[in-house]
């Protein structure tokens, strides 16, 4: 029985453990490069902007129709020399910020940066006032209580 | 007082509750908000439909407020949004440019031969750059410009009636597009 029980648990982690393995995927696209530097700095750049038409997946892991025409246009300019910079901006000016995973601090996504920061120190602060003192330490009133419901049920229990 | 802290953590999930529904309700996360409103139609050099040797540019879509159509007839939303562009163009003598995006001219031609043709003329972005430049992920999208060729709106889907109504009219009738004498 322990023995079933165990094997149901090891199949049951294993397959939550691989499911969130996180591997990357990638598409393959046959470009050719004039360095390995040159390379290495494409799949950096295709791996960081997010495919617009996705929800969550990079460039280098859609096989979209636009993830593959951006794809094609880094390769052109990481060849022709350009930039991280200008790169970035080449998409964030065509699609937004939202091709971003990192979308930039300005005033429209404070909210974004901030907003868990700012739930997790209420959390804290709610934490402390729930944990205080005159929460969870009994006061002498309502010990001499417990002390008095205690005797009570003991005498119903046992008749004395 | 102490009653009340009780339904401190339910009434602050119900806020929670409230927030996150309007949030997510509030806007599809699939449709991008366009980069380029108020900002110049981007500069192209491609060729016309009609007449492959005819090169168009940025200068060709100003002049007149237009409506520019990202299509294929490979999208089937395009066909879907057909009649509605024949309609304003019909109805309304909106002026529409199409933008054959991902195409074979030859299939664009003989689709427009057989549904009808809507459009101005068209400009063959074979490859898709122009559609990046634009920021175009999908297709139909459509672009509405000035006289002085500036993007003011952007549709990401199909030009149907609701968005005419909500989207495309009231615009127009701030850039006094329906002068008097033309039917409304």
């Amino acid at each position: 029985m322990i023995g079933s029980r165990l094997n149901w648990f090891s199949a049951c982690a294993a397959i939550v453990l691989l499911s969130v393995s996180g591997a990357a995927q990638s598409v393959i696209d046959a470009f050719e490069f004039d360095s390995l530097e040159q390379e290495a700095r494409y799949q950096s750049l295709v791996a960081i902007f997010r495919c617009p038409k996705c929800l969550n997946t990079n460039l280098a892991g859609s096989d979209g129709a636009i993830a593959g025409d951006l794809r094609r246009e880094i390769h052109r300019m990481v060849q022709e020399g350009k930039n991280d910079a200008y790169i970035t901006e080449f998409m964030q000016t065509r699609y937004g910020d939202f091709v971003l995973y990192n979308p930039p601090f300005k005033v429209g996504t404070w909210m974004l940066w901030l907003g868990p920061l700012m739930v997790l120190l209420l959390g804290f602060a709610f934490l402390r006032r729930f944990l205080s003192a005159e929460n969870t330490v009994m006061s002498d009133a309502e010990r001499s209580e417990l002390e008095k419901l205690l005797a009570q049920d003991e005498h119903t229990r046992t008749g004395r | 007082m102490d009653r009340l802290r009780l339904f401190l953590p339910l009434g602050g999930f119900l806020l929670l509750v409230v927030v996150l529904w309007l949030g997510f309700s509030l806007s599809d996360p699939h449709v991008l908000p366009s980069a380029l409103l108020d900002r110049p139609f981007p500069e192209f050099e491609l060729p016309s439909l009609k007449d492959e040797d005819k090169t168009l540019t940025v200068s060709d879509l100003k002049g007149r407020i237009l409506l520019v159509n990202v299509w294929a007839t490979w999208c089937p939303t395009c066909k879907a949004e057909h009649a509605e562009l024949l309609r304003l163009k019909q109805r309304f003598g909106l002026d529409i440019v199409g933008i054959v995006y991902k195409d074979e001219p030859e299939d664009a031609k003989r689709w427009l031969r057989d549904y009808g043709d809507p459009y101005a003329f068209n400009i063959v972005d074979r490859d898709g750059r122009l559609g990046i430049d634009l920021g175009v992920y999908g297709a139909p999208e459509s672009f509405l410009l000035n006289a002085e060729g500036e993007i003011l709106y952007k549709r990401v889907g199909d030009v149907n009636k609701r968005i005419w109504r909500d989207e495309i009219r009231p615009r127009l009738e701030q850039l006094a597009f329906f002068k008097p004498g033309k039917q409304t």
